[in-house]
C-alpha cells in the first residue's frame, strides 16, 4: 500500500512539474530525471547541464524536463508524454529509463533519443555516460593515504554496473597504496534518501571506517562526517561547503559541454544515435579541489588524475576477479562493453555482491 | 560501551520524526477524520524550518517555523474536508502532492545552502556521565519533545474529559453531535495538532537529522507514520513501540551489512517494514480490543444539521 502509493504519488507529481513552454517553433530539448532537481547531486548536475543549454542556445532551442520520475516501466508515459508534447530531442539521464526508452523509441522513429549510463542502442537512440571510475580510483588512493584505521565506509544505492565498477576502480586504487587497505559496504537500496545516508554513514563510522565514500546523493554523509571530525568524498556537486573541514574532494559531473554539442549537432541536422562515454580527459568527469589534506597527498592525487587524464586506464592488468581466478594480464586493459556490464568485484573487495 | 551507546543514539534520531507524525495522526484519526497528507505537512514543515533557520541563523525560530507551517498547511485540509464535507481520502492525497511540489518550489533557493542545526542537550555534569549521560541528557531538544507529547497526548486522550469527547467523536460524531458537541471544532483543532506534529517532524529532519534542504527530502516517512498508526490500532504507547522497533531494525540491518553478514542486502532493507508490522499485528491480536479503539467514524465526512 505504501509503495503503492508513494508510486502514484511520485509520478503525478512529476506529471504535474513538467515544465511546459511557450513558443513552437523553436526546436525543443527536454530532459528527464529520477530525483528532483534540487537534490543536490546528480539529477541537479544533469539540470545544470540544460540550464547550460538555454544558456549557449537559448535564443534557438527552448527546453523542457520531468523530475521525480520513478525508474522501470513506470517512466514509459514520461517519455511518450514528451515525445508527444513536441521534444524533438530527449535525454534520459538514469539507468532505469533503458528499458522505457528504447520501447518509447522505437514508438516515436521521429525523435532523437539518448539515454545515460545504459547500454541499449537504437535507430534513433543514443548512448552516452561518464567514467566516473576514473576519478574513483583517485579517491580510492586519497582514502588510503588519510585513513589510519585503513579502513573506508562505503555507501552504495544499487548493484548496478556502474555502481560495481565504482566500488572496483576505489579498491583498485587504494590498494595500489596500502594493499591491506579495507572497505565495508552498506547498501542503502535507495538513490536518494538523506536520513537513510546519515544513518549508513554514522553505522559505518561506527564501525570502525574512518572515510566515508558514497554512491548516493546527499550531502547527508559528508556532514555526518564533519561533525564526527572525520573524511569523506562529495558526489556529483562540490559539497564544500557542507563540509568545510571534512570533504577531501568532490566527484562532480559536468554534462554541460556534451548536452550543448549534441543539441546543436540536432539543429545542424547532423544528429546521429552515439555512444560516447565521457571521462576526466573530456571535462565531464571533474575532482573538486583537493583539500583538508597534506601536499604530499594532494600531489599524489594530482598526479595520478593527470595521468588519467592522458589516457591511462585504472582497469589495466594484472587484475584477478575477487575468487583469485586472473581477469586481465598484465598490461591488458579492460573493454567498454565488459566495464558497461560489470557484474563481479575485483580482489581485494571485502564483500557479497547482492544479485 | 561506547558503540552501543552511539547505535542507541542513532536509532532514536531515526525514530523521532516517525514517532512525533504518528502521534499526530492518532489524534486526528481519533477524532474520526483521516488525513493521508502527513508527507506532505511533514515536507512543508521540513522546508518552513530549514528556510526559517537559514534566513534567521536560528535554528529555534527554524523549528517554530516548522510547526507553524505544518499547521497552517493542515488548515488548508480541515476547510476542504471539513467545512466543505470533501472527500478525506482524495483531499489527503492531493494535500501530499501540493506539498511536495509546493515545497520544491518554496525551497529552491535553499538547495545547496548548508543549514542551521538544533544543538543537542548538554547539561554540565550530567551529559559527561559515562553511558546513560549522553542517552538520557545529550540529545536532540525535538527527542525530549517527542517522549513527552507522546506521554502528553496518552494522558489527553484516556485521563481527560475533553479527550474522552474528542474520541466519542470518533466514534459517532451523529451521536456527539446530538449531545451537542462541537464536533467540526473539534475535529478542526484535532487536524491543526496533527499538522503541527507532521510539521515538527519535518523540522526534525531539515534540523537535525540531516542539516539541509532537499527536495522529497522526507523520502516517504509520513506514510510509514501513517501505517504505524494503523498497525498501532491507535494507541499511542504502541506507536512509539513501532517507531523504535522502525528504528532499531532499520540502524541493526544498517550494522550487520557494515559487519559483513552475508545476507542479501535487500532482504535487509525491508526487514524494518515486516518486523514492524508483525510486531504491531502480533501485540494487537485481541480482536475486542482493537475493534474498541478503532475510531468507528475514521474517515466518513459529517454534515450537520441544521
Amino acid at each position: 500500500m505504501k509503495k503503492l502509493l508513494i508510486a502514484l504519488m511520485t509520478t503525478t507529481a512529476a506529471m504535474s512539474l513538467a515544465v511546459t513552454a511557450e513558443a513552437a517553433d523553436k526546436f525543443k530539448a527536454c530532459w528527464v530525471y529520477t530525483g528532483p532537481i534540487g537534490d543536490f547531486g546528480y539529477s541537479y548536475q544533469h539540470d545544470q547541464g540544460r540550464l547550460e543549454v538555454e544558456k549557449a542556445l537559448g535564443d534557438k532551442v527552448e527546453t523542457a524536463y520531468l523530475e521525480n520520475v520513478s525508474e522501470g516501466p513506470d517512466a514509459d508515459r514520461a517519455f511518450e508524454r514528451l515525445a508527444r508534447e513536441g521534444c524533438k530531442l530527449i535525454f534520459g539521464t538514469s539507468f532505469g529509463f533503458m528499458d522505457p526508452e528504447v520501447k518509447v523509441a522505437k514508438k516515436f522513429p521521429k525523435v532523437m533519443f539518448e539515454h545515460a549510463t545504459g547500454y541499449k542502442t537504437g535507430d534513433n537512440l543514443g548512448i552516452y555516460n561518464a567514467r566516473f571510475y576514473e576519478g574513483r580510483y583517485v579517491l580510492g588512493q586519497i582514502a588510503a593515504k588519510e585513513s589510519k584505521a585503513g579502513v573506508a565506509g562505503y555507501i552504495v544505492s544499487f548493484p548496478i554496473p556502474e555502481v560495481v565498477m565504482g566500488i572496483n576502480s576505489f579498491m583498485l586504487g587504494a590498494q595500489s597504496i596500502n594493499p591491506n587497505f579495507k572497505a565495508k559496504i552498506v547498501w542503502v537500496n535507495s538513490w536518494f534518501d538523506p536520513g537513510k545516508e546519515a544513518d549508513a554513514a554514522k553505522a559505518l563510522f561506527d564501525q570502525g571506517a574512518d572515510i566515508i565514500v558514497q554512491h548516493t546523493d546527499s550531502t547527508a554523509a559528508l556532514q555526518v562526517a564533519e561533525e564526527r571530525g572525520l573524511h569523506g568524498f562529495g558526489q556529483s556537486s562540490d559539497m564544500i561547503k557542507f563540509a568545510p573541514k571534512a570533504q577531501l574532494t568532490s566527484l562532480t559531473d559536468d554534462w554541460g559541454p556534451y548536452y550543448i554539442s549534441r543539441v546543436q549537432a540536432a539543429l545542424d541536422g547532423t544528429w546521429k544515435p552515439g555512444n560516447v562515454w565521457l571521462g576526466i580527459k573530456d571535462g565531464a568527469v571533474k575532482l573538486a579541489p583537493f583539500t583538508n589534506m597534506p601536499d604530499d597527498v594532494k600531489a599524489m592525487a594530482e598526479a595520478t588524475t593527470k595521468k588519467i587524464a592522458d589516457g591511462w586506464n585504472p582497469f589495466t592488468g594484472p587484475i584477478a576477479k575477487q575468487d583469485g581466478t586472473p581477469w586481465l594480464k598484465d598490461g591488458e586493459v579492460a573493454d567498454d562493453g565488459t566495464l558497461l556490464g560489470m557484474n563481479f568485484y575485483v580482489k581485494g573487495v571485502d564483500d557479497k555482491l547482492p544479485q | 560501551m561506547d558503540i552501543t551507546v552511539n547505535i542507541l543514539l542513532t536509532i532514536a534520531t531515526a525514530a523521532t520524526p516517525l514517532l512525533i507524525a504518528a502521534i499526530g495522526e492518532l489524534v486526528v484519526e481519533r477524532s474520526g477524520v483521516l488525513n493521508l497528507g502527513v508527507e506532505g505537512m511533514m515536507i512543508m514543515g521540513a522546508v518552513g524550518g530549514f528556510g526559517a533557520g537559514y534566513l534567521t541563523g536560528s535554528p529555534w525560530i527554524g523549528l517554530l517555523a516548522a510547526v507553524a507551517m505544518g499547521a497552517v498547511f493542515s488548515l488548508l485540509f480541515a476547510v476542504m474536508t471539513l467545512s466543505l464535507a470533501t472527500n478525506q481520502v482524495a483531499t489527503g492525497l492531493s494535500l501530499t502532492l501540493l506539498g511536495l511540489g509546493l515545497s520544491g518550489m518554496m525551497g529552491t533557493s535553499f538547495v545547496g545552502q548548508p543549514g542551521e542545526r538544533l544543538p543537542n542537550l548538554d547539561i554540565p555534569g550530567l551529559t559527561s556521565i559515562p553511558v546513560i549521560g549522553r542517552l538520557l541528557f545529550g540529545q536532540d531538544p525535538i527527542f525530549y519533545i517527542s517522549i513527552a507529547l507522546t506521554a502528553a497526548v496518552m494522558w489527553f486522550l484516556f485521563k481527560t474529559r475533553t479527550g474522552l469527547t474528542l474520541r466519542s467523536i470518533g466514534d459517532s460524531h451523529t451521536s456527539a453531535h446530538a449531545l451537542g458537541i462541537k464536533v467540526i471544532r473539534y475535529r478542526y483543532l484535532a487536524v491543526i495538532f496533527g499538522g503541527a506534529c507532521a510539521g515538527l517532524a519535518g523540522g526534525h529532519l531539515s534540523l537535525v537529522y540531516t542539516p539541509q534542504w532537499v527536495e522529497n527530502m522526507a523520502a516517504g516517512r509520513g506514510w510509514i507514520a501513517l501505517a504505524l498508526v494503523v498497525f498501532a490500532s491507535w494507541r499511542p504507547w504502541r506507536v512509539l513501540a513501532g517507531a523504535y522497533i522502525f528504528g532499531a531494525v532499520w540502524i541493526g540491518q544498517l550494522h550487520a551489512q557494515a559487519f559483513g553478514i552475508p545476507v542479501p542486502s535487500q532482504l535487509l532493507s525491508s526487514l524494518p517494514y515486516l518486523a514492524t508490522v508483525v510486531v504491531l499485528v502480533l501485540i494487537s491480536r485481541n480482536k475486542r480490543l482493537t475493534m474498541m479503539n478503532t475510531p468507528a467514524s475514521l474517515g466518513q465526512p459529517f454534515v450537520p444539521d441544521r
